[in-house]
């Protein structure tokens, strides 16, 4: 079992709710999800789809193949058929499309007409397609139903009643009329957990006990603002909008400055108003953790497309010499641990963290067993009321063997807390000699960025332990180059390396995949942009170079068809 | 002036603050600068208030005003140009128990500053903004600020300024800034009363400090402003906003220098829910809440 559902429709038609639904009874129905999305910069109009991705197994990546097409317009038939598979089948709505289709493939279902007769009103015809769906699948409706009457609760029993009758009757007319429908599903397992990268880091930030919030809206950081505000009453998180990106970066710094744990996200283009102020936060030594979605640029590209493109430009921007730590995860579990993992070593060293993302990863649905709550890591490293009081000097910025001083939180004892955007000496005054420039200088950045390189983790490694193929990847590639190992291993003695930990860029004292890239025939770096930038990374860093370069950069993500056309291309 | 209890000072611990306890660095001003009377007027201010260096902090950015809390000693974020506001509503939101103060230039402010400024009064955040205004940059060395008269000649402005001078009052009454008063470096009791009057205050406030740069604004000078500013009438009333906005176009010949306006709007800390009996700082993270957090994906 192994089955892509493609919804395909404009922007304002429902496709979400409906790819929403689906995945939803899936993964309560124990099976492995995984979803993606391609939609348009518009509210309405347009072709977008939302596919979603269901088996028996775990899944890490989205297919090019279609087994299901719903089609709620003319384009998707237009531009999706060409995905279907030999036993696929499309479904639409003729009396919607004004058209008719023949073929063994087209089902025509009377969305509207179903939804009208059975639930009273046009707007089910969207529950009705649910259900055929689940009909086709030869699944059964009770889960569809219980998320119905939990979904409208709150409107009564009439309109689940409604909603209800509409998913039966669109599953009723699926059963009897699909003749051509030879789809089977496993047995049910134990429910699973779905959820998307921008909910895993939202969820990542409230667990490392975020307090505070700064955001401007910019596809595709906006759902870590939508998922804290959502949080603010029950975990007392303050969710700001800012006017700009340029003040939510100062008021994050503000909050961390009074004592509160505190981050901000925007895409590129809002990041590049940031910049001035993560140079601001580097200086005054302040902890802050920035969420940065990558999406095409340059400028405004592609704004809800997806693209690797500011890995170098996370790396090396804003003025000064600093130490920074960077981190790109993969899937929503590993975005949720380096959420974590980022505002933990952020405070503990008093500097700038990154978590890197896209809109790929942003979007895309995963089903988990769950996270490992234990796995949290929660150390306050700020001094407060108690631990101050008792000091008879404090200073801001105290020389110190590890390059950290004291954290102290304003107003909690008598002691001052100042800090400055100038050089300044250990108090937080600003100074002009050349004397305290050079040990603060020494603090700030020699001393720290040992110790931080001992916290990164080493690159995740999957596959034949003696490889002659290597794929190496950063980011939200991992799921799909790990299918593509998977497909190929049978063939080839094939593995991967994924760096999700990137920066400071990680040692070998613990695993020497530098050895073990110089040992394999071949090395394949596959990035999501057009220059490489990991790539280039690896090589100043480790004088590595790959012996073959992959890239993808029309603003659309890897399948696994597409990659592995990509791969044997190249070998 | 009677000044009222402070409502957001924090609990002292019954000490009686000097002058001495709030002597920073040496000052690096020109000999004769404005700055140095709002400095000496500020802390009598405290004092008068009895708020210790620790109970308050003092956000500015860049330019010779925004080196201010050097001077003194207190909390202090001296951040980047034009950036204070951000940063003290940041601090504000985390703990609203903490008096924070703004000090700024005109270019700083009125200038760089100039989106934050409008959204911070929009906002109502209960921060004290005190603008040195001296109508020219001094850091950078005399070119043109948001409030240089139109026509002034400066080095890279050799044809005089050509755009309408900012008039910051009318501005801030025009947003329903909860605030907005004016006064003068030159009139050290006035500039007291408006301090006092703005610490007290709950809600924004904008005090924009009338001050000469002996170095390089010579129109605008000690003489120049104090030929001009005029005490509002004792019995002006500060929450008409229709005649405020008259009054806040005077400028020329004769300059009202007094409270402007004032109105009791809630501030941005008074309705955000989740801190009314609580600053965030004192909110704990808690451990026990987290089984909770990934029930939403099931």
């Amino acid at each position: 079992m192994d089955y892509s559902i493609r919804i395909g429709g404009e922007a304002g038609q429902g496709i979400q709710t409906v790819g929403d639904t689906l995945s939803r009874v899936f993964s309560r129905s124990g099976y492995h999800v995984f979803t993606h999305q391609d939609y348009e910069s518009r509210v309405r109009g347009g072709h977008n789809f939302y596919q979603v991705r269901v088996a028996d197994r775990q899944l890490t990546a989205a297919r090019d193949r279609i087994d299901i097409l719903v089609a709620f317009d003319l384009d998707s038939i237009a531009k999706d058929a060409a995905f279907l598979a030999e036993q696929g089948q499309i479904i639409y709505d003729s009396g919607a499309l004004k058209k008719k289709f023949d073929g063994r493939q087209f089902l025509d279902i009377p969305f509207t007409a179903l939804s009208v007769e059975h639930g009273g009103s046009r707007i089910m015809a969207n529950t009705v397609a649910t259900g055929a769906i689940l009909g086709m699948l030869g699944m059964g409706l009770d889960i569809l139903l219980k998320i119905i009457s939990g979904t409208f609760q709150k409107k009564g029993e009439d309109v689940i009643r409604a909603n209800v009758d509409a998913a039966t009757a669109g599953y009723g007319f699926a059963v009897k009329e699909c003749v051509s429908c030879s789809f089977s599903t496993a047995d049910k397992a134990e429910q699973k957990m779905l959820i998307a990268g921008i909910d895993a880091i939202g969820a990542g930030a409230l667990a490392s006990g975020c307090k505070f919030y700064a955001a401007y809206p910019m596809t595709p950081s906006t759902g870590i603002m939508n998922y804290l505000a959502g949080k603010a009453k029950d975990y007392g998180v303050v969710a700001e909008q800012a006017e700009d990106e340029i003040a939510a970066i100062n008021m994050a710094l503000g909050a961390s400055f009074a004592g509160v744990r505190a981050m901000t996200a925007s895409s590129g283009g809002g990041f590049a108003l940031m910049v001035e102020g993560l140079s601001l936060a580097a200086m005054t030594e302040t902890p802050i953790v920035i969420g940065l979605g990558q999406r095409p640029g340059p400028a405004t590209g592609l704004p809800t497309r997806t693209e690797q493109g500011e890995l170098q430009f996370a790396l090396y921007t804003a003025h000064g010499e600093f130490p920074r730590i960077i981190f790109a995860p993969g899937d929503p579990e590993q975005a949720f641990h380096l959420t974590n993992k980022a505002f933990d070593l952020s405070e503990k060293y008093q500097v700038p963290a990154f978590v890197i993302f896209d809109q790929y990863l942003a979007d895309t649905q995963w089903t988990h067993a769950g996270f490992d709550l234990d796995r949290l890591v929660y150390t306050d490293y700020r001094l407060r009321a108690d631990a101050l009081t008792g000091l008879s000097e404090y200073k801001r910025h105290a020389y110190s063997a590890t390059g950290i001083s004291p954290m102290a939180v304003p107003g909690d004892s008598r002691h001052v807390v100042v800090t400055d955007s100038d050089e300044h000496d250990e108090d937080g005054h600003l100074i002009e000699d050349a004397e305290t420039r050079v040990k603060m200088i020494d603090k700030r950045l020699f001393r720290k960025i040992p110790l931080i390189k001992k916290e990164i983790a080493p690159p995740l490694f999957y596959g034949d332990a003696d490889p002659e193929i290597v794929l190496v990847g950063w980011g939200s590639t991992y799921g799909v180059i790990k299918e593509a190992v998977g497909e190929l291993s049978g063939e080839e003695k094939i593995a991967m390396l994924h760096f999700s930990e990137i920066f400071p860029f990680p040692d070998t004292d613990v695993f020497d995949y530098l050895s073990l890239l110089r040992n394999a025939g071949k090395t394949l770096c596959i990035e999501q942009n057009a220059t490489s930038q990991f790539a280039r990374l690896m090589k100043a860093e480790t004088g590595f170079e790959f012996s073959a370069l992959i890239n993808r950069y029309d603003g659309r993500p890897f399948t696994v068809e597409a990659l592995l056309g990509e791969l044997r291309g190249k070998s | 002036m009677t000044v009222g209890p402070l409502p957001l000072r924090p609990s002292s611990e019954n000490s009686v603050a000097s002058l001495d306890d709030y002597r920073g660095l040496t000052p690096a001003w020109c000999p004769g600068c404005g700055n140095f009377s709002i400095l000496k007027t500020f802390k009598e201010a405290l004092v008068e208030l009895n708020i210790e260096p620790h109970q308050f902090t003092i956000v500015s950015g860049i330019g010779q005003a925004a080196k201010f809390p050097h001077y003194l000693k207190c909390n202090t974020f001296n951040g980047l140009h034009g950036r204070s506001l951000p940063v003290a509503t940041g601090i504000r939101l985390a703990n609203h128990e903490m008096p924070v103060f703004a000090f700024a230039g005109d270019g700083d402010c009125y200038g760089e500053g100039g989106n934050h400024l409008m959204h911070t009064m929009r906002k109502n955040v209960n921060v004290k903004l005190f603008v040195h205004d001296n109508q020219v940059y001094g850091l950078t060395k005399g070119q043109a600020s948001p409030t240089t008269q139109e026509g002034t000649v400066t080095k890279n402005m050799p044809f005089g300024v050509f755009s309408e001078q900012l008039n910051p009052m009318a501005l801030a009454v025009a947003l329903d800034c909860s605030f907005v008063a004016r006064s003068f470096s030159g009139d050290q009791e006035h500039l007291k009363s408006i301090v006092k009057a703005a610490i007290d205050h709950k809600g924004f406030c904008l005090v924009d400090i009338l001050q000469p740069c002996v170095s390089f604004n010579k129109i605008n000078t000690h003489e120049w402003y104090k030929q001009r500013v005029y005490h509002l009438e004792p019995d002006y009333d500060p929450t008409d906003r229709v005649k405020a906005f008259e009054r806040s176009l005077e400028w020329g010949e004769r300059i009202p220098i007094g409270i402007l306006y004032r109105n009791s709007r809630l501030s941005l800390e008074e309705r955000i829910p989740i801190i009314r009996d609580r600053t965030l700082v004192k909110q704990c993270y808690d451990i026990n809440k987290l089984s909770d957090i990934l029930k939403d994906f099931y």
